[in-house]
């Protein structure tokens, strides 16, 4: 209760009384961070921008569905490429999502430890890798000691790309969710699995969505691991243990070679690549949009106050 | 703005002085008992060495200023800090001759036993009210559908909540107001069947007529549970509890019949704040 009446005058004539030089900084400031996202979309635009128009021209029913033609030809198409590549998909999310999101439950629900700690440390650093050093890896190990490519191989390499990014990005959003719907399901006699599984999860299931699609996304488009281990081919997918094309890699051996037709074949490839990963997203945020993610629930709830 | 300062002397004459404050009804059954419970934050001493006994279908109110580790007192009836880290409890919570802080004793079924509000409405965001209700049944493995429906329309209703939702019990549980939510939270800890609740300020963040409707519901469910309630708001202690308690820097420094308590206050300390001297 120190302060007077003639202080608090004293103090008010401190701040600055300059209203309209005020609003002008504000307004430059909104266009300097707007500005700044324009920068960052022009990369992002002039990419989609060149590659639709490049490779529209490319689309058509036997360039999404036949086997390449012999090279240079301009005839055949990709099938291979893509089916190889919602194969190998699938089958490294069947192993990085699991495992991704089991470490990142373990990271963020009993992640108050040296070992986690430790676990966190590894994971980061595996997140960063350069993906080739994986793929040489999965060479080794399973290219190596089968004698042949395979398709286990690539799979094995993309889901080592997978798993710390989904795992981060689990235990990011595991610890986004407030501690007290933990002490609620506590307090109502749930065991702690029960709590993590039916409540925190649930609560958390759209940053982890986030977080699973931003890993597919990045290994759809890798090419390097690919390499080392499923090789590619021109031929339909027959046996795990023959190699197996995919669309990184079709966009490739497309692009270096010296005749325009298979470089046109090679941007409606790398357009194709790109649609089939939209499409993933769009069809996983579809699927969950509809019922229960928090930020989904917060929309809605926006949108009745707003009403 | 008076703070007060009291001397750590002053303290402990005072509760020398008290009169022997945790048996203030010796002719009751407990239903609960604590019995020299300390409670640490890392070496920081939250709560020191209270004992209170909790009698069987009566209302028992916490009051104190903040700080006083009134929450932090109730947290223990229910092994909540086992959730925090760093905190340490000592000595005994007997529910039912049943010591909850027994080595060999699940936490999880006698958490059960004891319902739980919270000062802040935390219904489950991703669940519909009616699934806020049965969480704790369903994954406690409750699954007849007839049950559950019973219970839901059962517990709305003792948490005067049922007439403004029954038609919409599908909706998002964070549609609602807060002080909906809050009574849905009630809702949903007496849907266990417990047979102590336990309230940390329940009121605090609801207006007057929710205040009263949530009062009434103490008062209602007085006939069948033990409540222990944490509250701010003395006029509140008055009105629903039968027994108060007093405490101060983590000491409980008096505990009596309510009315006792307020008009004829044995401690200077409690004299002093019911009178709203500090506080």
């Amino acid at each position: 209760m120190s302060t007077t009446n003639e202080k608090r005058q004293e103090y008010r004539a401190l701040f600055k009384n300059n209203v309209k030089k005020r609003l002008v900084v504000d307004k430059i400031v909104h266009i300097i961070i707007f500005a700044f996202v324009i920068i960052a979309i022009i990369p992002l635009a002039s990419i989609l921008v060149e590659v639709f128009k490049n490779g529209i021209s490319a689309i058509s029913y036997e360039f999404l569905t036949a086997i390449p033609g012999s090279i240079g030809s301009g005839e055949g198409g990709i099938g291979p490429a893509i089916q190889g590549t919602l194969i190998i998909i699938g089958l490294a999310s069947l192993m990085g999502v699991p495992i991704g999101v089991m470490s990142g439950i373990f990271l963020a629900e009993l992640g108050d430890n040296k070992l986690a700690r430790n676990v966190r440390f590894f994971n980061d650093v595996f997140m960063e890798f350069p993906s080739i050093v994986l793929g040489i890896f999965a060479f080794l190990v399973i290219v190596l000691i089968l004698g042949h490519f395979s398709v286990w191989a690539g799979a094995f390499a993309l889901a080592l790309i997978m798993f710390p990014i989904v795992a981060r990005t689990t235990e990011e959003s595991l610890k986004m969710v407030p501690i007290t719907y933990r002490e609620a399901g506590t307090a109502l006699g749930l065991k702690k699995w029960v709590i993590t599984f039916r409540i925190v999860i649930s609560a958390a299931k759209s940053g982890m969505i986030t977080g699973i699609l931003l890993s597919v996304s990045r290994i759809g488009g890798e090419t390097a691991p690919l390499i080392m281990t499923i090789l590619g081919s021109s031929q339909f997918f027959s046996s795990m243990d023959v190699p197996m094309d995919a669309l990184p890699l079709r966009i490739w051996r497309l692009s270096l070679l010296p005749y325009e037709s298979s470089q046109l074949q090679g941007w409606g490839a790398a357009l194709v690549l790109i649609l089939v990963i939209i499409g993933i997203n769009m069809a996983v945020r579809y699927h969950f949009a509809n019922g229960n993610g928090i930020i989904m629930r917060f929309i809605k709830q926006g949108v009745s106050t707003k009403r | 703005m008076t703070t007060l300062s009291v001397p750590a002397q002053k303290i402990t004459n005072s509760i020398d002085s008290a009169i022997p404050s945790s048996v203030p009804h010796e002719e009751e059954k407990f239903k609960m008992i604590a019995e020299n419970v300390s409670i640490y934050y890392g070496s920081t001493m939250g709560v020191k060495n209270v004992t209170m006994k909790f009698p069987e279908k009566s209302v028992t109110a916490l009051i104190g200023p903040s700080g006083c580790g009134k929450t932090t007192f109730l947290r223990c009836l229910n092994r909540m800090h086992d959730m925090t880290k760093n905190a340490k409890v000592e000595g005994k919570v007997m529910i039912d001759d049943i010591d909850l802080y027994d080595k060999s004793i699940d936490p999880i079924y006698h958490r059960r036993k004891v319902g739980m509000v919270f000062q802040k409405p935390n219904p489950f965001p991703t669940m519909s009210i009616y699934d806020n209700v049965t969480a704790g049944l369903k994954l406690n493995g409750v699954k007849d559908k007839r049950i559950l429906d019973e219970i839901v329309e059962d517990t709305l209703k003792m948490a005067y909540l049922w007439d403004e939702v029954k038609n919409d019990l599908k909706k998002s549980a964070i549609e609602l107001s807060g002080g909906q939510q809050q009574r849905l939270c009630i809702a949903r800890a007496l849907a266990i069947q417990p047979e102590v609740l336990l309230m940390d300020e329940p009121a605090s963040a609801l207006d007057p007529i929710a205040t009263q409707k949530i009062e009434e519901t103490i008062t209602e469910l007085k006939k069948d549970y033990t409540i222990i309630i944490v509250t701010h708001n003395m006029q509140q202690a008055v009105r629903v509890s039968d027994y108060t308690g007093f405490m101060y820097l983590g000491e409980l420094i008096e505990f009596r019949e309510t009315k006792k308590l307020f008009t004829d206050p044995k401690n200077e300390l409690t004299a002093k704040y019911v009178q709203g001297q500090f506080g």
